[in-house]
């Protein structure tokens, strides 16, 4: 290794470079002092920028290599393996090429430069002042001016976002309503309808509105059926109608929208009679009207109330008596009072 | 060839050269600008090359974003599937679900372009986040480097936005009930939610509109934002200089390491190719999002071990671990989403914001610094940044309780409580930990190999020997809270052991020491200054 102590110039003023800083600490005896502009690390070592330009070479060999490689399997139909394998051989050649020479055989280690100050002068300061107040001054005079342009650039600031709300419908009615309908048959997700008996003891499924087929609607809408046996339920007082009785087994119905964040509550530990949400963990317990026992959710899962037609299907009674999935600014007051739109 | 051959196609090289530069100097007067440019020096140390490597992320995730959105589809027009994957056919399917099985089953080069794109989104978060981490705990973004903090927070910001609307895109089952809990977040926040969530999606969800609107925000609207704030970044770098650690030869007014030109040119775009082999061969080898496998989006399905990338993992745990508060008076209500999906976040990047000032109080350091601080000598803000990155792995390791769960098989009720007692015990032990590990690593060397061991002994002017730091030591402190900030040889705020006193490295006032001797087994004391 080569150890010229030549010092080195700036280029960029003419003046040299500050070199006094670096004398202030020994370099560590692998770093070599001093370096001027035209070092490298093979400079004085023919034989061994020989041996290091064959290094570079095979890399970049490599790189061609590869893109041959990569222009068959492209041509033969792809291959995601192949290419990805491929690419990274091109690419590793071209890059590890570049550092090896620019390590071994290109100058400009090790350069010490003064940072200069990027601050401006004072003078240069009171001169921004002064050409802004060239402006500003005379401005400030006009007060009547600057009154009504606040006034106009106000109203217009506002007027002219007004396009923004056409991004979006008014948030009232769909938010409180689903597109469950007194007398709708529920259905399975293959429109199947759903007789009181179907579901063995402990059963559960997914349920919709029969005849509802849109996104919007299945994802407001969606309600799971269970089958919770003899099991004692907890009938809110009034609703007792609401979760159909046969032979004994009780069906009851609760809006599947996650009243945290929305997902669709899936998960049913049939043991503890739980309902989990896959997303945060909140779980629902089905004999207390599926209030939350654990995690984030603080409301329980709507329950939708049902009847049997006189084919033995089961049907809706009413819509959701409130807002399903999670909470929002203008829900109300979080009771099962729906806003009436 | 011969030498004569050479030199005259040197020379003849030299004149094109000059015609070419002629030719651009008359016009634009670059020469000037040109020379100093090519003149520039970069320092070598290999923590900067992160900010690099996310630099280089994003422009692989242009060309491969480029390239994709070639085939993507921003509709959710609902289609009937018969490609090609055999497993889906005849599924009912969104456009934009269908467009995304195509590029990764019928487009050649499709499906590597799509892994190469999201590894390096995922590697291309990872890196800005190492960055931020660099930044933070060498205390670089000091004056005058604050607006450089302020910008990158920012990129941050819309970064793991921008992230999140291309994890968004495919429609597939995972990435719709992403869409369908951050709807639930916004629709959470006080007085504008609801509002908000229709303006966005348009209706109720799912609406018809998301994917076309999260196509534009990010294939368009976010990366307008993100090139124009990382040009401010890079133009702000280039005017204020790189900072750089101290060590031999360094100072506060000089700066040392590789010329723009050929050096540093070079070795950054070897560097740029190297993320591009690694991205590639991560690209094809390892698979990620295999979306055909989740299925496209129902509204009414979902899988348990829903996880969003890593990124977003931290705020997913917050989601989680949050206690069931909701508020609910005068017929409004601030649903509970919005504590951990929107409160916790502006709080976490208020106060990271708000950094710089926080620190120049918190050391009394008003000063210009281009040198960095060793972690260690700024024992209080490393352990503040030790804790809040416990916290966020705390809550990131929480995404994954239902995972967790079933791998030990613990019921996830435990795992919550272990993660939400851990949110707030993990920060502090880690916190306490990594300041005492600061402290003792200030009392240890610095460069072990540089500095004599055991304890020094003073012989003071009337013949009296003691320890230093027996009687000195409750002076200043390494981390510039006793000593306020102006370290004993006038450097301000630059700390004890780390002031650009290269050789030295042992940080002490040089006018107390007379005869230091090497003695045994007493702790060397570095802190120790005039009291």
């Amino acid at each position: 290794m080569t150890t010229t102590n030549e010092p080195a110039t700036s280029h960029r003023d003419g003046s040299p470079v500050v070199r006094s800083d670096l004398t202030e600490g020994p370099y560590p005896e692998d770093t070599p002092p001093g370096q001027d502009d035209t070092w490298y690390r093979f400079r004085n070592d023919p034989a061994g920028a020989r041996r290091a330009e064959l290094r570079i070479a095979v890399c970049f060999m490599v790189t061609a290599a590869a893109s041959v490689a990569l222009a068959v399997v492209y041509v033969l139909g792809g291959q995601p393996q192949a290419e990805g394998a491929l690419l990274f051989f091109a690419f590793t050649g071209l890059g590890v090429g570049f550092v090896l020479w620019a390590r071994d055989l290109l100058p400009g280690h090790d350069i010490a430069e003064d940072r200069g100050d990027h601050s401006g002068s004072e003078t240069a300061r009171q001169m921004v002042v002064g050409a802004l107040n060239r402006g500003l001054d005379p401005m400030m005079e006009r007060r009547l001016l600057l009154k009504v342009l606040g006034l106009a650039g106000g109203v217009f600031g506002i007027v002219i976002a007004f396009p923004i709300a056409s991004f979006g419908e008014r948030p009232l009615r769909t938010l409180y309503h689903t597109a469950w309908r007194p007398g709708l048959r529920l259905v399975a997700d293959d429109g199947t309808p759903v007789r009181l008996g179907d579901l063995p003891i402990n059963g559960i499924m997914t349920v919709f509105p029969e005849g509802v087929t849109d996104d919007n609607g299945l994802a407001a809408s969606q309600t799971l059926l269970l089958n919770i046996g003899d099991l004692p339920f907890k009938v809110y007082p009034g609703h007792g109608d609401w979760s159909p009785i046969l032979n004994g087994q009780r069906y009851v119905a609760f809006s599947k929208v996650c009243t945290h964040a929305g997902c669709p509550v899936g998960l049913y530990n049939r043991g503890s009679h739980q309902l989990v949400c896959p997303c945060h963990q909140s779980t629902f317990d089905v004999l207390g009207r599926c209030n939350p026992v654990f995690g984030p959710a603080s409301r329980s899962l709507p329950q939708l109330p049902m009847a049997v037609n006189g084919d033995g299907y089961l049907v809706a009674r009413s819509d959701y008596t409130e807002a399903i999935g999670p909470g929002f600014w203008n829900r109300g007051d979080g009771s099962n009072g729906v806003k009436p739109t | 060839m011969s030498t004569t051959d050479e030199r005259m196609a040197a020379r003849k090289r030299a004149e094109v050269e000059r015609q070419a530069l002629d030719a651009i100097d008359d016009r634009l007067g670059s020469s000037s600008f040109l020379r100093s440019a090519m003149d520039k020096i970069f320092p070598d140390h290999w923590s900067f090359m992160v900010g690099e490597i996310s630099m280089y992320t994003l422009l692989i995730l242009i060309i491969t974003g480029v390239y994709l959105a070639g085939f993507y589809h921003a509709s959710n027009t609902v289609v009937t599937y018969h490609g090609s994957y055999k497993p889906l056919d005849g599924v009912k399917m969104t456009d934009a679900y269908r467009s995304v099985i195509n590029i990764s089953f019928d487009v050649r080069a499709g499906l590597v372009m799509r892994q190469i794109h999201h590894w390096a989104a995922v590697v291309f978060l990872a890196a800005v986040a190492f960055h931020l981490c660099r930044i933070f705990f060498t205390g670089a973004f000091r004056k005058p480097r604050e607006t450089n903090w302020i910008i990158g927070l920012t990129l941050l910001l819309v970064v793991m936005l921008e992230g999140y609307t291309g994890y968004s895109l495919p429609d597939d089952l995972l990435s719709g009930t992403g869409v369908r809990v951050v709807y639930s977040i916004i629709e959470s926040i006080p007085f504008i939610g609801t509002w908000l969530a229709y303006v966005i999606i348009g209706t109720t969800y799912p609406g018809e509109n998301i994917e076309p609107r999260l196509f534009v925000i990010h294939e368009f609207l976010f990366p307008l934002i993100i090139i124009g704030l990382l040009t401010a970044h890079l133009m702000i770098l280039w005017r204020q200089k790189h900072t750089d650690f101290p060590g031999p030869g360094k100072t506060e007014h000089n700066i040392v390491g590789s010329r723009l030109w050929p050096q540093y040119t070079l070795k950054s775009a070897g560097l740029f190719m190297i993320v591009f082999a690694v991205l590639a061969a991560m690209g094809g080898l390892i698979q990620i999002n295999p979306i055909w496998i989740y299925g496209p989006y129902t509204p009414y399905a979902v899988s348990a071990g829903s996880q969003p990338d890593w990124y977003v993992g931290w705020l997913d745990g917050a989601v989680r671990l949050w206690p069931h508060w909701e508020f609910r008076s005068w017929g409004h209500e601030i649903a509970n989403p919005f504590f951990p999906g929107i409160l916790m976040p502006g709080i976490v990047f208020s106060i990271m914001y708000a950094w710089p000032l926080i620190d120049k109080r918190l050391y009394h350091d008003y000063a210009e610094h281009n040198l960095l601080d060793r972690p260690r000598d700024k024992a209080a803000r490393t352990a503040i940044g030790v804790a809040a990155i416990t916290f966020f792995a705390d809550c990131t390791f929480a995404s994954a309780t239902d995972l967790l769960g079933n791998n030990f098989q613990m019921p996830f009720e435990r795992l919550i409580e272990i993660f939400q007692y851990g949110a707030f015990v993990g920060p502090i032990v880690a916190g306490v930990i990594a300041y005492k590990v600061c402290k003792s690593l200030q009392l240890s060397s610095s460069h072990p190999i540089k500095r004599p061991t055991g304890g020094i002994i003073i012989r003071s002017a009337e013949g009296g020997y003691h320890t230093l730091g027996d009687d000195h030591g409750a002076g200043h402190g390494a981390d510039g809270r006793a000593g306020n900030g102006h370290s004993v040889d006038g450097h301000d705020g630059d700390t004890v052991g780390a002031d650009g006193h290269p050789g030295d490295g042992q940080g002490r006032p040089d006018d107390e020491i007379e005869e230091p001797v090497v003695a045994a087994p007493a702790p060397p004391a570095q802190e120790s200054g005039p009291s």
